[in-house]
């Protein structure tokens, strides 16, 4: 994985295959402290406790389609080559919620990426799942929520091309906004 | 600046066109592979240039849609195109610039891109 964007994509399948009906993707960016996290949090099954302490073993997995699962083991390795972390709470019944902290300023620490290509393929491939992508940089932020678009939308799915598409301009726009102008 | 208020034009255009269209239900499938596997080998502009493809040409008929794992992670990113009463089609290795490609060939004039399937790669 070459950008923490990916990452959260990958995330935020295990919520979407978890049953969540609200996602929950928060981008913390605050310079001063130098930290750089994010916070996926869904209300899907959630996993008990001996799954939890399991679920950072790479061998550990749930699908059959193969035998590994990466998602969280490369999660952490990133993370920790920063200095940073991941924290993983969940309870089943009532959701997940990871959250990956790392050292704002590291050389290792993964660039954010195309995080609105990101934002756009989990909202429009799952157009029945509610999203509320918040993003943090310094004293500004901005937040994207599907219930909003979906009230205007009516009708027409966030799944069409031309829908999905404004989503990442949209997202593109407000990031630029809050980074201060110029990107 | 987009607003969310611009979104009630792009409506406007989405069901003009759907009136035109036929059933979706016989529409074509375009299914991404979007687990750790494909994510890490390329799947996102995969996807991306994918919905530019459909978008620009508007083509009614075709969805865009995701799936997990399918097993041969070596071989992502993964495109498989489900055309109504035909085999499916299973594009290995793919990426952004493969993608008008297909469309064009596949999609729009209905003939697979043998050089980019499955079959041609296991060869």
């Amino acid at each position: 994985m070459q950008e923490i964007s990916l990452h959260i994509l990958d995330i935020a399948q295990n919520s979407i295959r978890a049953g969540a009906k609200l996602i929950e993707i928060t981008v913390t960016e605050n310079l001063k402290e130098d930290v750089f996290s994010f916070t996926v949090k869904d209300d899907g099954c959630g996993m008990d406790e001996e799954l939890l302490k399991k679920v950072t073993d790479p061998f550990v997995t749930t699908r059959t389609t193969r035998r590994v699962g990466l998602g969280i083991p490369l999660l952490i390795a990133g993370a920790e080559a920063t200095g940073g972390n991941v924290k993983i709470k969940s309870k089943v019944g009532v959701g997940t919620e990871i959250c990956a902290t790392y050292s704002h300023s590291h050389i290792d620490r993964q660039p954010l990426g195309d995080i609105a290509s990101c934002m756009m393929s989990v909202i429009s491939m799952n157009p029945d799942i509610d999203f509320i992508y918040t993003h943090f940089y310094e004293q500004k932020s901005f937040t994207l929520e599907t219930r909003e678009l979906k009230a205007v939308l009516g009708d027409v799915k966030l799944s069409e091309p031309s829908v999905a598409l404004w989503v990442k301009e949209y997202v593109n726009e407000n990031l630029t906004e809050i980074y201060g102008g110029a990107s | 600046m987009k607003s969310i208020a611009e979104l009630e034009a792009i409506k406007k255009k989405v069901l003009d066109n759907v009136n035109l269209r036929k059933e979706r239900e016989d529409g074509i499938r375009v299914v991404v592979g979007m687990a750790t596997c494909g994510i890490a080998a390329g799947a996102r502009p995969v996807m991306t240039a994918l919905l530019e493809e459909v978008s620009k040409r508007n083509l009614g008929n075709v969805v865009v849609e995701q799936t997990g794992c399918i097993g041969i992670c070596r071989l992502e990113p993964i495109v498989e195109v489900f055309v109504p009463g035909e085999e499916k089609v299973t594009y290995v290795k793919m990426s952004a610039d493969k993608v008008a490609k297909i469309v064009t060939e596949h999609i729009v004039n209905g003939n697979p891109v043998v050089d980019y399937t499955i079959g041609k790669a296991e060869n």
